[in-house]
């Protein structure tokens, strides 16, 4: 890393609060097929590329987690994310989260021994909330991470959505939340619909209410146009993890550059190999 | 001295990751599920994701623990990684008491649910934490962390930790809502980290590094 990132590192030592975990900064990457692709509102979908390249340099510029979502896994069955995952596994030495099409225990067992760290389910726990009690017991609730999708009903109602947004649930987004962390899930991969690819900022009012809800950590996704978005949903959302797609992939802002922006505003954040 | 470190697949836990962090730093790595593979290893690792009660019960289902128990009493470096780390200690609270390997005394217990604050504290700890000297005066010189600048942040996921009965053998924690959380337990040729080595960037790789040269 550059001499910029070491001076940030020493400077940081001093004034860092104990008490307050890093905030995780989290690239998330659309795939369909072998590609890696970005869409609106989780629809409209653009080929950006080998999402081996963008994982690689996501890892060597500091990114803390990738996650891996194939959104259109649930719908046709298998996907190539074993073999994207053994690929990465070669390059990227921070943990992945592997989602999409996860229907039972066998296909996780085959996620983490490709080199999967957490897998993330969505569709299939809404249709079968066994599924993450299975999980849990046998991989540990750490590597079960709930994806879960929602879209705004009214001022204070979300409703839950399975199938990359496809289809309603009947859900309310705040109760399946606590049902999951009651199940044994480990984290909550949060997705607002509404504000996925519109670069306008998270949903905060979302973000909230699922950080109320629940004392597992929530990671806010969908929506960042600019680090101060990232800050927004830390400090107003209560998340612990923020993850992020097009900012990155069309380089709207650097990793450094978010990192440098969190420390500024006093946010706690790992500078790289530090 | 030989570079060969032998990774123990008994079903569970990141295999491949673990295999290719070695890799990256120009181990020859061999993977065995076989009681044989275990008795012929130069360095043995032992990873683990998940539950405490399944993990060993799947070692002493194929007798693995024994043969584990007999390899590091010949002096064979070994080196437990996260539930790996916890199957080295006497017992585990998780899902009721369950003894694990016995080679490091001491208790895996569940993460505080409060900091020292009084606040709710979130479980699992999942992130990156600092890594911090343990014993006092004494150094990480000539020892896994030799190699580690304290601080250094390494990736941890985990709800429960391992409590070494003797301060001794508690090289390096992380601090997590004001408790602190056994991070690194070393006792002779038996190692341990809580963290993930393979997932903790350059940091993690330089320690497997270190591994490689014990």
């Amino acid at each position: 890393m550059g001499t910029k990132t070491c001076c940030l590192a020493q400077s940081r030592t001093t004034k860092i609060i104990y008490k307050m975990q890093n905030i995780r900064v989290i690239a998330r990457l659309d795939i369909k097929g072998p590609n890696l692709i970005k869409g609106i509102h989780l629809e409209g979908l653009r080929v950006l590329g080998d999402p081996h390249d963008f994982a690689k340099k996501y890892y060597e510029e500091g990114i803390d987690e990738i996650v891996y979502i194939d959104i259109v896994a649930s719908l046709y069955g298998r996907s190539k994310l074993t073999d994207i995952v053994k690929n990465a596994a070669k390059d990227v030495f921070v943990p992945m989260t592997v989602g999409g099409g996860i229907r039972s225990v066998e296909d996780v067992r085959d996620l983490l021994r490709a080199g999967a760290d957490k897998v993330a389910i969505s569709t299939a726990a809404v249709e079968n909330p066994t599924l993450i009690k299975d999980v849990s017991r046998i991989f540990g609730s750490q590597c079960m991470v709930l994806s879960l999708e929602a879209k705004k009903q009214s001022d204070s109602l979300w409703e839950v959505y399975t199938n990359s947004g496809r289809e309603r649930t009947n859900l309310n987004a705040v109760d399946w939340a606590k049902k999951v962390e009651d199940l044994g899930a480990g984290e909550i991969l949060l997705t607002s619909i509404d504000a996925e690819g519109t670069r306008k900022g998270f949903d905060l009012d979302l973000t909230r209410a699922i950080t109320d809800a629940v004392n597992i950590p929530v990671i806010a996704s969908g929506g960042m146009g600019k680090s101060q978005d990232l800050i927004d949903v830390v400090n107003e959302g209560g998340v612990k993890a923020v993850a992020m797609a097009d900012i990155l992939h069309y380089e709207r802002d650097s990793i450094l550059g978010i990192k440098n922006a969190m420390y500024e505003n006093k946010i706690p954040v790992r500078i790289s190999n530090e | 001295m030989s570079n060969s470190v032998t990774i123990l697949d008994y079903g569970i836990g990141n295999i491949l990751s673990v295999a290719r962090g070695f890799e990256a730093v120009g181990a020859k790595v061999n993977i065995t599920s076989t009681l044989d593979g275990i008795q012929n290893a130069q360095r043995l690792i032992l990873p683990g994701v998940g539950a405490f009660a399944s993990g060993i019960n799947q070692l002493r289902k194929s007798h693995f623990d024994s043969a584990i128990v007999d390899l590091s009493n010949n002096g064979v470096p070994l080196l437990g990684i996260c539930l790996g780390m916890q199957f080295l200690m006497d017992s585990s609270e998780e899902f009721g008491e369950t003894n694990g390997l016995g080679l490091i005394p001491g208790k895996v217990i569940p993460i505080p649910s409060k900091s020292d604050d009084g606040n709710q504290l979130i479980v699992p700890h999942i992130g990156w934490s600092g890594l911090e000297i343990s014993r006092g005066e004494k150094s990480w010189s000539n020892t896994l962390l030799e190699n580690t600048v304290p601080k250094s942040n390494v990736y941890f996921v985990h709800s429960f930790y391992s409590k070494p009965i003797n301060e001794d053998h508690l090289l390096a924690h992380c601090v997590y809502g004001g408790n602190n959380l056994s991070a690194v337990v070393c006792k002779d040729n038996v190692m341990g980290c809580q963290f993930h080595p393979e997932k903790s960037g350059t940091v993690g790789l330089t320690i497997l590094k270190t591994f490689l040269t014990i």
